[in-house]
């Protein structure tokens, strides 16, 4: 009987996570930004089909990069587990925390005890009903790690790159245009210039609307406000 | 095959028995406690059970109009005298509940879930007939249920967004699904409802007329059946009505509904026909 060749623990670790790190760095980055509007979320996604950000519960959104069928399937999994609770408690207590946990939880089993790690960032965002209400942002990687951001975030391949120019320019209580131009200026070349509108998927959790808060941003609308300045 | 799981847990693979984007599949799979069935006797249940009774629904041009009176009976006892039998089902379609009021709230409860939940997984949501035969899929389960007193008789009510027009669906207790060419009316006050509203219904009704025949409608039925509550002016409770067209299911507030109530009030119950416009035949008439 052969042996197998040893492997440190701290090398399978290393090697489990720059596999993963490789597959989401091919992909584009995605932000997130809280503004007077709500928390809106921009992505660059070419199709019209495929989407990358999508809504888990009445006033929680889901978004994912990496490797599509990955974060497509712990999205179905989030609408579950969300709307069981519901179903069993009340729509109250479904919040973005327990969730955000689930999530750890799942990608930190996966990375440690399966085959190969996932290789996608997720964010799970939440918005207040009102401006007192915070909004929330946790942002979790490939192996479970969760962190809880404040105002926006960044996911994806060049994630250092577009966090440093979107720091530069953010401050609370951006409008919804402001927010929407921001996080699509920062996705394109340079930092500096917005890929087209239909280059783009942006989505917002809006404060305003009762019960569901998400709706997808498209077509004119994004367009006019791409266009305002 | 239903291996409770802990309901922690992201339930992401299921393996051979996921339930793609049905709700009540997942609930069967991870927690079957919380779909309602039969206790396994078939006798009926040795106490009077809580029921719902009138409900009506009317196509008009733009759309469909739903209204429910208020009150829930168990026997001879009124259980309820506020309660809510015209329910969203989702943002275009609407369910008002008949029969046993226990489990027909549970099943408008389940049925809100499940479409948005397909909604949600499939990216996009359900045909208007879709969801109709999902409801009758739910009202069939019920059936065990319903053969021990514990009957659901829903209407369904929509704007098709593909085909332009408002749709009516009525369901029997053995899961049986009817698509109605103008209206239908569900209950114990049905008989008396639908009646009332074939006399008075025309192709070219708009709004408001379907909604002031659907509140006539629902008097009617008071006036005949004990089951059915009517106008309550002393209460200031008056039917649940809903207007579902192209942009979508609105419940009218209370406050228009008993104005609009109180507009009709001087009409057939006063006098017992309705010749003058509202205005009663013979002043102070029979009560």
């Amino acid at each position: 009987m052969s042996m197998p060749f040893y492997v440190s623990p701290e090398q399978l670790m290393k090697d489990r996570a720059d596999y993963a790190r490789k597959g989401i760095a091919r992909g584009r980055s995605l932000v997130a930004l809280e503004c007077t509007a709500g928390v809106v979320i921009v992505a660059e996604n070419p199709s019209r089909t495929l989407f990358k950000i999508s809504e888990i519960y009445d006033r929680i959104a889901f978004a994912g990069v990496g490797k599509y069928n990955e974060f497509q399937s712990l999205k179905i999994g989030g609408v579950r587990l969300a709307d069981l609770k519901g179903y069993q408690y009340s729509p109250e207590d479904v919040t973005a925390n327990s969730l955000a946990n689930a999530y750890a939880q799942t990608l930190g089993q996966v990375f440690t005890h399966e085959m190969k790690p996932y290789e996608v960032e997720i964010l799970v965002a939440s918005v207040g009903a009102t401006p007192e209400e915070p909004d929330e942002l946790f942002h979790i990687l490939y192996d479970g790690t969760v962190m809880d951001e404040e105002g926006y975030t960044v996911l994806g391949g060049q994630a250092e790159a577009v966090a440093e120019a979107l720091a530069a320019e953010y401050q609370p209580g951006l409008d919804l245009g402001a927010a929407v131009r921001l996080g699509a200026k920062v996705l394109g070349a340079d930092h500096d210039a917005s890929p087209p509108a239909d280059q783009l998927e942006v989505a917002l959790l809006d404060r305003a609307r009762p019960e569901r808060a998400f709706r997808r941003i498209k077509g004119e609308e994004l367009e006019t406000l791409l266009s305002d300045s | 095959m239903t291996t409770p799981e802990p309901t922690w847990a992201l339930p992401m693979q299921l393996g051979a028995l996921d339930p793609g984007p049905s709700f009540v599949d997942l609930l069967r799979r991870v927690a079957p406690d919380h779909l309602s069935g039969a206790a396994g006797t078939s006798a009926g249940p040795p106490f009077e059970i809580t029921h719902g009774t009138t409900v009506v629904a009317i196509r008009f041009a733009g759309g469909v109009v739903m209204a429910g009176d208020r009150r829930a009976t168990a026997g001879y006892t009124i259980a309820n005298r506020r309660i809510e039998k015209v329910l969203p089902a989702d943002e275009h379609s609407g369910i008002a509940i008949a029969g046993a009021a226990g489990p027909a709230v549970e099943m408008a409860r389940l049925f809100q879930v499940q479409l948005r939940h397909y909604e949600k997984v499939e990216g996009e949501g359900l045909s208007l007939e879709g969801k109709a035969n999902q409801l009758a899929q739910m009202v069939r389960a019920n059936l065990p249920a319903a053969m021990q007193g514990f009957v659901v008789v829903p209407l369904f009510a929509g704007y098709d967004r593909r085909r332009d027009c408002g749709r009516v669906f009525s369901f029997d207790a053995a899961g049986g699904k009817y698509e109605e060419a103008d209206f239908q009316a569900n209950g114990s006050g049905g008989v008396h409802a639908r009646n009332w509203i074939k006399s008075g219904w025309v192709e070219t009704l708009a709004a408001d007329q379907a909604i002031a025949l659907a509140i006539r409608s629902l008097f009617a039925a008071a006036d005949e059946d004990v089951a059915t509550g009517g106008p309550d002016l002393v209460r200031g409770i008056y039917p649940n009505v809903a207007l579902i067209d192209a942009e979508g299911f609105r419940s009218m507030d209370d406050d228009e509904v008993a104005t609009r109530a109180q507009a009709l009030l001087g009409g057939a119950e006063r006098g017992g026909n309705e010749t003058t416009g509202g205005e009663p035949r013979v002043e102070g008439g029979a009560e």
